[in-house]
């Protein structure tokens, strides 16, 4: 495995000078990816914050090629290039042994507009790494609720009020869908977790055939969450099993080191409660009258633990304490 | 050195950006400013790896991490997350 001592030595190819706010989670993302490729790379990326924020002209904070392409295209723009790449390789256009390919969107990128395009690109078997980092909201146009927002999350489009305790539906499970396109690598990284998700990056462009990332990643801006605590809140997600972190090797799911561990002594996992309240998005939840909401996220949260916990022939010992 | 901000006729084709971010320093919108005591850093480059502004890097010279308040948002994480407690964050123009 890298030390941590050569990758300061690796080039930042998503570099400092981006328009981030202060503590964004997704450009901690981005540098830790663009610090695991493996050789020349294309990047495409769809509208959202980790666009606009890296090149506001005439400014680019990137190092690599990299093509911006519309809200819902990545998938497709990367399917356009990865075959425009064979065909230039084919006609000895481009000497490259090989070039990689990323196409990176959001969650309102990937989980809504983009699906039907990342659908498509997987059915077709194009060869490249989709990265979708998840701030699970549409942050960059302030704040709308997305297809990944979590119950009970205040939005703009989903407010909490008097009534209504913010988000009243649930996160789509987008990474299982993407297993059920039954490609070679699907896996679910954090930031908070980054040598894991490095060999993930680095996995997911090692297989040949698409490969689908879905990275968490807090977005202090959006969650209200203070902004020295993007990587507490990041390992929270996953202590508390809201966000495990596993793999899908050409269909045969398996939990990575941490969410390991936690199957194993169930006593390690954490109520979900540590993590909502360490954000403000979920601050109305904790008043009495919407309490009801966090039993439902914990009880949604053992749910989709069990079930992980089924796929990854691991016996159900996990018991909430809550 | 001033320069003329360029007509539709000279930029660059399809807008693509010709400049590195870095000529662009997000330094100035910082209002705590992380410094480190370097008694109590390990150097064990934690704090590198999780800025988002890539604004700590190792210096090959100094063998020692080095803070470049040109970039740094002075958003905490490293002071946060450093397990030796050498980074506090202290208020811009209150020394
Ligand atoms: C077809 C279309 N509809 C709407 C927009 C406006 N728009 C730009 S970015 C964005 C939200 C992006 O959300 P997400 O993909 O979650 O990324 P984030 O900003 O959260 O990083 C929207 C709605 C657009 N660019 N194109
Ligand atoms: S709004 Fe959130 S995701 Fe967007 S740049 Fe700010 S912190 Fe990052
Ligand atoms: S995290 Fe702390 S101990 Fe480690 S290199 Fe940074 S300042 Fe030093
Ligand atoms: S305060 Fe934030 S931006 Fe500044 S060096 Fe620390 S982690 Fe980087």
């Amino acid at each position: 495995m890298i030390t941590i001592k050569e990758l300061t030595e690796k080039p930042e190819l998503f570099t400092a000078g981006h328009r981030a706010c202060a503590g964004c989670g997704p450009a901690i993302a981005l540098r830790q990816i663009m610090k695991a490729l493996r050789g020349p790379t294309i990047v495409t990326e769809a509208t959202g914050c980790m666009e606009v924020v890296s090149t506001i002209y005439p400014y680019t904070a990137w190092n690599v090629p990299w093509v911006h392409t519309a809200f819902e295209t990545a998938a497709a723009n990367a399917s356009g290039i990865e075959a425009a790449l064979k065909v230039l390789k084919r006609k000895k256009r481009i000497t490259h042994e090989h070039v990689d390919v990323i196409a990176l969107a959001g969650d309102g990128g990937t989980y809504d507009i983009g699906i039907q395009a990342l659908s498509g690109a997987a059915e077709r078997g194009h060869d490249f790494l989709y990265v979708l980092y998840d701030n699970e909201g549409y942050m960059n146009t302030g704040i709308q609720r997305s297809g990944g927002t979590p119950l009970g999350a205040s939005t703009t489009t989903s407010p909490a009020g008097t009534v209504i305790p913010g988000k009243t539906q649930h996160k789509k499970p987008i990474a299982d869908i993407m297993v059920a396109h039954d490609i070679p690598y699907v896996a679910t990284a954090s930031i908070g977790y980054w040598q894991d998700l490095m060999a993930k990056v680095r996995k997911g462009l090692e297989v040949e055939g698409p490969a689908f990332l879905h990275v968490m990643a807090p977005c202090p801006r959006g969650w209200r969450s203070d902004t020295a605590k993007t990587m507490e809140i990041s390992r929270l997600a996953v202590e508390t099993c809201v966000f495990p972190l596993w793999e899908a090797v050409n269909g045969e799911y398996g939990l990575s080191p941490i969410s390991k561990a936690i199957a194993l002594k169930p006593d390690r996992k954490k109520p979900v409660e540590v993590y909502l309240k360490m954000q403000r998005r979920f601050a109305h939840l904790f008043q009495p009258k919407f309490q009801h909401i966090i039993k439902e996220i914990q009880d949604d949260t053992d749910k989709r633990w069990n079930r992980l916990l089924k796929k990854c022939n691991i016996p159900q010992v996990a018991v909430s304490k809550t | 050195m001033s320069q003329q901000p360029k007509g539709w006729k000279e930029i660059s084709i399809a807008g693509v950006c010709w400049k590195p971010a870095t000529d662009y320093h997000t330094g100035d919108w910082r209002s705590f400013k992380p410094v480190r005591d370097p008694k109590k850093c390990t150097k064990c480059l934690l704090c590198h790896i999780v800025c988002p502004d890539a604004a700590i890097q190792w210096n090959k010279e100094t063998q020692d991490i080095e803070f470049n308040y040109d970039f740094c948002k002075g958003c905490g994480i490293c002071a946060n997350e450093c397990g030796a407690k050498a980074i506090v964050m202290v208020q811009e123009g209150g020394e």
